[in-house]
């Protein structure tokens, strides 16, 4: 630790804080911004950086999230790095270039505060906005607290950069649980360190190039768009290694390590649970409490939602008898959650038994004690003492 | 020693509860300690009974609920005593913090509280109408919890009022508002 080259500075942020300074670090060329409601204070945050003179960015101001990811695309198509920020609805307008985007190959980044979708009109925390968007093409990263918000932007940059990789990259952050929550963040003192961490941006493709012209998203069709899928499905085949490779290069310069999951007392356990963002750290602690009654329950957090982790997930759950999965987002019509399916792909051919729990739609609260209480009705199917329905719900009235 | 405290601000709209949930944090902090605040947002309108949460501990915070039952409650008006259930969302063990002119004897009558909860008492809208010709009764309560609690120390929540308001105010208001809290916390009862 101490022979680290880097100075590292303890601050009070929220999780937008968080996100907002770690790319006040970055100094993206360009950033795209509408207020939609609900917006984040990210983008403020962000705003008033630019109004110092903190950063070079340049601002641009449109008139729908549409138009945010038409001009952040735009930017990034003519060699600029840049991002835009938003969040539920937002996302859902924005739907067809965030599409765009991904088959593009441009590496934009993105920070969405997960918040539910409209209607009936609700701004709270779920997940229904990115799992509408898990199929763009998008790397998806999940922050459990703001110290994963600020860690996972400035490797999101490296990670969607990589000449192998080239995608674009969410990060999200639960709405208000995160977004609007102070807590501490460690964050590397100089702006230079996080910049060289990042490092210079070499776009691999510019339509400002004039040298070397290029045509983006013409017409594509029958002959050669299936080959530009299978060459994003490349894509996410080579990010594993790459996000590894860039998680490794950020633990090594600030101590912080990730992986694309977290294992939490999973070694030994017999019921695993399994969530994504800040969920996981609810559930840890009730882990804990589930330890101490002399159950052998561990926890798996997945960080990466695309491209799914299904090697490590597999690994992870081998001496799982029973697998609890907790989805804050629904798929109506399908038997499971978005988190459940992959895990159910995971684990196809093993002898373990799934189970799949729904919470926490609009930002209904989820406590330790209601995750406790999943993970001993678990135990008691494991032991076969009660029967559980492949999907249920956690703090629902029926 | 439990290693973490959970405290629910109960204010309304406009009082402050909020920045004073998420000051306290920041000073926790700044004491090298692991800290959450948040607020609990609803319909945000102006005198609507709200909530803000701080969590303080000396290990990492992981939990990320709102909080049920609290170590302690600070009551930034105590009209909500009326209609939010305050000893509901308290310990047994409790410390209850109350802004209002009447006595921790009066108000634990008054409200039926158990012995075994803390009553405590600090006029802390009288102080910042004396101190700040304005009722912010919020950074006066932060010097009567750390008073009553001792979870930080009066020099970190003195120095970080100062260093939080000297960014937006004028010293007058930044120096009527250390004498706010030193003064709660020289007056809770």
């Amino acid at each position: 630790m101490a022979d680290r080259k880097i100075r590292q500075v303890k601050l009070s942020l929220t999780g937008n804080e968080a996100g907002a300074f770690a790319l006040k670090q970055a100094n993206p060329d360009v950033a795209a911004v509408f207020p939609i409601t609900p917006q984040t204070e990210l983008m403020h945050a962000f705003s008033a950086y630019v109004a110092d003179g903190a950063v070079n960015t340049e601002m641009v101001y449109v008139e729908s999230e549409h138009s945010a990811m038409s001009a952040t695309v735009g930017a990034a198509a003519a060699g600029a790095r840049a991002f835009t920020a938003t969040s539920a609805n937002g996302l859902a307008l924005m739907w067809e270039i965030v599409y765009i985007a991904a088959s593009l190959r441009l590496p934009i980044v993105m920070p969405v505060i997960n918040r539910a979708l409209s209607g009936p009109i609700n701004i709270h925390c779920d997940h229904s906005d990115t799992m509408g968007a898990r199929d763009a093409g998008w790397i998806q990263i999940f922050c459990e607290n703001s110290q994963e918000v600020y860690d996972s932007l400035l490797c999101a940059f490296r990670i969607g950069e990589n000449k192998k990789v080239l995608l674009p990259v969410m990060v999200t952050l639960d709405g208000f649980i995160i977004s609007h929550t102070t807590e501490v963040v460690e964050t590397i003192e100089r702006d230079e360190d996080a910049r060289a961490f990042i490092g210079p941006y070499e776009p691999w493709i510019s339509l400002l190039d004039v040298d070397n012209p290029v045509t983006m998203g013409p017409l594509d069709l029958q002959d050669y768009y299936f080959e530009h899928k299978r060459q994003q499905v490349e894509a996410m085949t080579n990010a594993p290694a790459v996000i590894d490779e860039v998680f490794a290069a950020y633990g090594e310069l600030t101590g912080r390590r990730y992986e694309r999951v977290e294992k939490y007392r999973t070694d030994d356990a017999e019921v695993v649970l399994m969530s994504l963002g800040s969920t996981a750290g609810t559930a840890k602690e009730a882990v804990d409490v589930l330890r101490d009654e002399g159950l052998a329950v561990g926890h798996l957090k997945v960080r990466t939602f695309r491209p799914f982790p299904f090697d490590l997930v597999r690994e992870a759950l081998s001496g799982a008898k029973v697998v609890g999965v907790l989805d804050r987002s629904i798929s109506f019509g399908a038997q499971y959650g978005p988190l459940c399916t992959e895990v159910m792909a995971a684990v196809h051919g093993k002898d373990v038994e799934i189970r799949n729990f729904i919470y926490g739609l609009g930002g209904r609260d989820i406590f330790v004690e209601q995750i406790a209480e999943t993970g001993r009705s678990l135990y008691d199917l494991m032991r076969g003492k009660k029967d559980l329905p492949p999907q249920s719900y956690i703090g629902l009235r029926e | 020693m439990k290693k973490m405290t959970e405290i629910i601000w109960h204010g309304r709209g406009g009082q402050g509860a909020k920045t004073a949930a998420t000051m306290l944090a920041a000073m926790a902090i700044h004491e090298g300690k692991y800290s959450q605040g948040s607020p609990e947002y609803g319909p945000e309108r102006q005198g609507a009974p709200m909530k803000g949460y701080t969590r303080i501990s000396s290990d990492p915070v992981r939990i990320h609920s709102s909080i049920r039952e609290g170590d302690v409650a600070v009551v930034l008006d105590a009209t909500l005593l009326k209609t939010v259930d305050v000893l509901g969302q308290l310990k047994p063990d409790g410390v209850l913090i109350v802004n209002t002119t009447k006595s921790p004897d009066e108000l634990r009558a008054e409200l039926g509280a158990p012995p075994s909860v803390k009553v405590y008492t600090v006029d802390a809208t009288g102080i910042s109408i004396a101190e700040l010709k304005r009722n912010l009764p919020n950074t006066p309560l932060l010097g009567a919890l750390v008073k009553v609690t001792g979870i930080l120390s009066l020099d970190t929540v003195v120095e970080d009022a100062r260093v939080k308001f000297g960014k937006k105010f004028s010293s007058d208001v930044v120096e009527g508002n250390i004498r706010a809290i030193e003064r709660a916390y020289r007056e809770v009862k």
